[in-house]
């Protein structure tokens, strides 16, 4: 059974229609990568799986390990094993970076029927993947991503993946913003991820990340639909031929 | 209809009009049959309040500091003081309200000390602490604590505001604590004010003063809680004299049921380097004035002025704060936190008062709130007077609402919509959770906070539905 079906899948954004109609089938242990020119919804796509209810889906099922992932609100996708590294990820003052990051495994894993996590079971294993993403232990007692620099965001958004351990990642331009350096440790963290158990849908508009994340597919969305799938060599096609033909390709003919 | 017959039904009337008003007559009556054992000054200060407060009776909306709120509700209300079967409460009744490492604790029923149930047993050294009312008898036997007649009476102003008046003319009991020179006491010292439910509207005036002589230290929580359902007024006068470079810390938890009227005065007098660190709390009652008027008399005082306000249903918050400056080199800093749900309104009524001799005076304030439904509504207006020419002073106001997306980025994350809007809240809340310096308090502060904004986020409605709330809020009003 695939870990993630979309089928014709139509979506909206205050009554713009985004998304018109993706299809796509991921199995655990693969990486899938969603490229695209600006406007081109893959941002709409990941909003949508993650379960933000102002994106309205129109048409179309979502089944995500054999649930209607459509009919779940964001904490139960988030419960279930899908997990949203943001594009944009939120500043929140006055909410602790170790306190919520512990607050939501506790979520998940009480709803999993798990008991919660103590201090002494979270730190040791946040100390380690701390290490893995090269980060201040001081950013942690800060508030939630505030005054973070755009690559601390980013790596905080792997930090969190890699303690909230998903099956499913969908990382929305996680490459975005992040210098070569910082994109390589990003990268590593993703790695350091990758399982047979696990899948990872790895959004991005340039080919550069890919070269640190090697993907097994990689799709092309342009105006709501994928127009084409292949393997990693469509990413290097894009990157030298840029977006203009996938374009001519998405007019109706 | 005749003119005689008029004339009469006109007095009818007003004899019907004035009627709730024998309510405080009859009080005033009564705690005067008691004969307790008082100084002569202290019965002439309750006759002299008690004609103000009927000469001029309560407030109303047309009076400038009164505009916000209303206390018809109040007035119309037959309060009495409280029998005395009612004071029956237990230690097991009021376990729940304790202030885990607190110095010691004295416990007032419906405004008369009880010290069955109070702790003050082993003291820190240069700590003084006793009920009022014992401290004035005390005085008649000619061992009253020195200056109590300047003290008791001296800052909190009758002629400003009624309920002073009327707190003066009707005080039962509070407590009186005095702090000796240098001593600093290390844990908070609890004051915990019950209003038990017995049946009628009760009222209670509780009265405490505070003298921190020079260069001590010493954090003091004023705690009101209701037992049962019941109306209730509580209107509480607490006069704070702080000495040279003393440190005081003062908190006001206001946590009485939804039936309860509760209006508190703060009077502080600031000696030469004095700091004051106030604290509110207002998370209960039904509606509430919470006064607040510190005067920085000395040379280089200093002062903090936090307050949180939770209000949901038709709770009326109301924070009237008077700072002043009297002497050069002072610093004063206001913050105060609001969020309102449902029908609630809030006010937030800033005045700073900057007197001819206090140049250099440095003072700021700041009024942030968020608005959770359409119907909450706050009201915050600033207000300077400024009288010396060398002077720093600010004021802003902000009005939010629960975003959307940093409330999807927690349930993304596995948080449920409850616990991610609580936490939300409890961030807006730490602002001022976190100027609290007092270990003690600040762990029962960010328990108490924790428990009332879980009950909001549980009631609180989707973000996507609040819309136009600016409608309800008023604010930047330029005044004087």
């Amino acid at each position: 059974m695939a870990l993630l079906e979309i089928e014709d899948l139509h979506a909206s954004v205050d009554g713009h229609q985004i998304l018109k109609g993706v299809n796509l089938v991921l199995n655990a242990g693969e990486v899938h990568s969603i490229m695209g020119p600006n406007g081109s919804g893959k941002s709409t796509l990941a909003q949508v799986l993650a379960r933000r209810e102002s994106y309205e889906v129109t048409q179309g099922r979502v089944l995500y390990a054999g649930k209607d992932l459509l009919q779940m609100k964001p904490e139960e996708a988030a419960c279930e094993g899908v997990f949203l590294a943001f594009q944009y990820p939120v500043e929140i003052p006055g909410i602790g970076n170790a306190y919520f990051l512990r607050s939501a495994m506790n979520a998940i894993r009480k709803y999993r029927g798990e008991d919660e996590l103590d201090a002494m079971d979270f730190l040791p294993v946040f100390r380690e993947r701390l290490k893995l993403l090269e980060m201040d232990d001081a950013l942690m007692s800060r508030s939630l991503n505030e005054g973070f620099s755009g690559g601390e965001k980013k790596r905080n958004e792997i930090l969190q993946m890699a303690m909230l351990e998903p099956r499913l990642a969908i990382l929305d331009e996680t490459d975005s913003g992040l210098d070569i350096d910082a994109l390589k440790i990003v990268a590593e963290g993703v790695n350091a991820l990758r399982s047979s158990q696990r899948a990872f849908l790895v959004i991005t508009h340039y080919q550069r990340l890919l070269n640190y994340i090697a993907p097994d597919f990689v799709h092309v969305l342009v105006d709501g639909k994928i127009v084409r799938s292949g393997g990693p060599e469509l990413a290097l096609e894009l990157e030298e031929k840029g977006y203009g033909w996938t374009e001519a390709e998405a007019q109706p003919a | 209809m005749s003119g005689a017959i008029e004339a009469e039904l006109r007095r009818e009337t007003m004899a019907t009009v004035a009627k709730p008003m024998d309510n405080y007559l009859e009080a005033y009556g009564g705690l005067r049959a008691l004969e307790r054992r008082e100084p002569e000054w202290m019965r002439n200060l309750r006759d002299e309040a008690w004609e103000l407060f009927r000469e001029k009776g309560f407030p109303t909306t047309h009076d400038e500091d009164w505009r916000f709120t209303s206390v018809a509700a109040l007035a119309r209300t037959p309060f009495r003081r409280a029998a005395a079967s009612h004071a029956a409460v237990t230690a097991e009744q009021i376990e729940a309200y304790r202030l885990t490492g607190s110095a010691c604790r004295l416990v007032f029923v419906n405004g008369r000390f009880a010290p069955g149930i109070s702790d003050a047993r082993s003291l820190p050294a240069g700590l003084e602490i006793c009920s009022l009312a014992r401290a004035l008898d005390c005085g008649m036997e000619g061992c009253a604590p020195t200056g109590i007649e300047q003290q008791l009476g001296g800052y909190a102003d009758v002629r400003r505001d009624v309920f002073v008046a009327l707190n003066t003319a009707l005080w039962e009991d509070g407590a009186y604590l005095r702090i000796r020179r240098g001593a600093a006491i290390e844990q908070p010292v609890h004051l915990l004010y019950v209003t038990a439910d017995g049946g009628a509207a009760t009222m209670i005036h509780p009265r405490t003063l505070v003298i921190v002589e020079d260069a001590s230290q010493v954090a003091v929580v004023e705690d009101y809680v209701s037992l049962g359902e019941g109306a209730a007024m509580c209107n509480s006068v607490t006069e704070l004299v702080a000495g040279q470079d003393a440190a005081v810390s003062h908190y006001l938890v206001e946590r009485e049921n939804l039936a309860s009227f509760n209006l508190s005065t703060l009077r502080v007098e600031l000696g030469r380097g004095a700091r004051l660190a106030s604290h509110s709390m207002l998370l209960g009652g039904g509606l509430v004035r919470n006064n607040v008027h510190p005067v920085l008399a000395g040379e280089g005082g200093e002062c903090l002025i936090n307050g949180l306000f939770v209000g949901e249903g038709r709770q009326h918050l109301d924070n009237y704060m008077l700072v002043e400056h009297a002497k050069p080199n002072g610093s004063s800093r206001q913050f105060y936190n609001g969020i309102l749900d449902e029908q609630a309104h809030g006010v937030f009524h800033g005045r700073i008062v900057v007197h001819p001799d206090a140049q250099k005076t440095d003072a700021k304030q700041t009024n942030r709130n968020l608005l959770l439904s359409d119907e909450a509504r706050i009201d915050t207006k600033p207000q300077l007077e400024i009288h010396a020419d060398d002077v720093k002073c600010t004021h802003g106001a902000t009005i939010g609402q629960i975003e959307e997306e940093p409330l999807f980025y927690l349930r993304s994350r596995g948080l449920d919509e409850v616990a991610a809007r609580k936490l939300l809240l409890y961030a807006f809340a730490a602002e001022c959770l976190d100027r609290m310096q007092e270990a003690p308090v600040r762990r029962f502060a960010e328990a108490l906070t924790h428990e009332r904004l879980l009950e909001v986020a549980r009631r609180a409605r989707p973000a996507a539905t609040v819309e136009r709330q600016d409608e309800n809020a008023r604010n930047w009003e330029e005044v004087g």
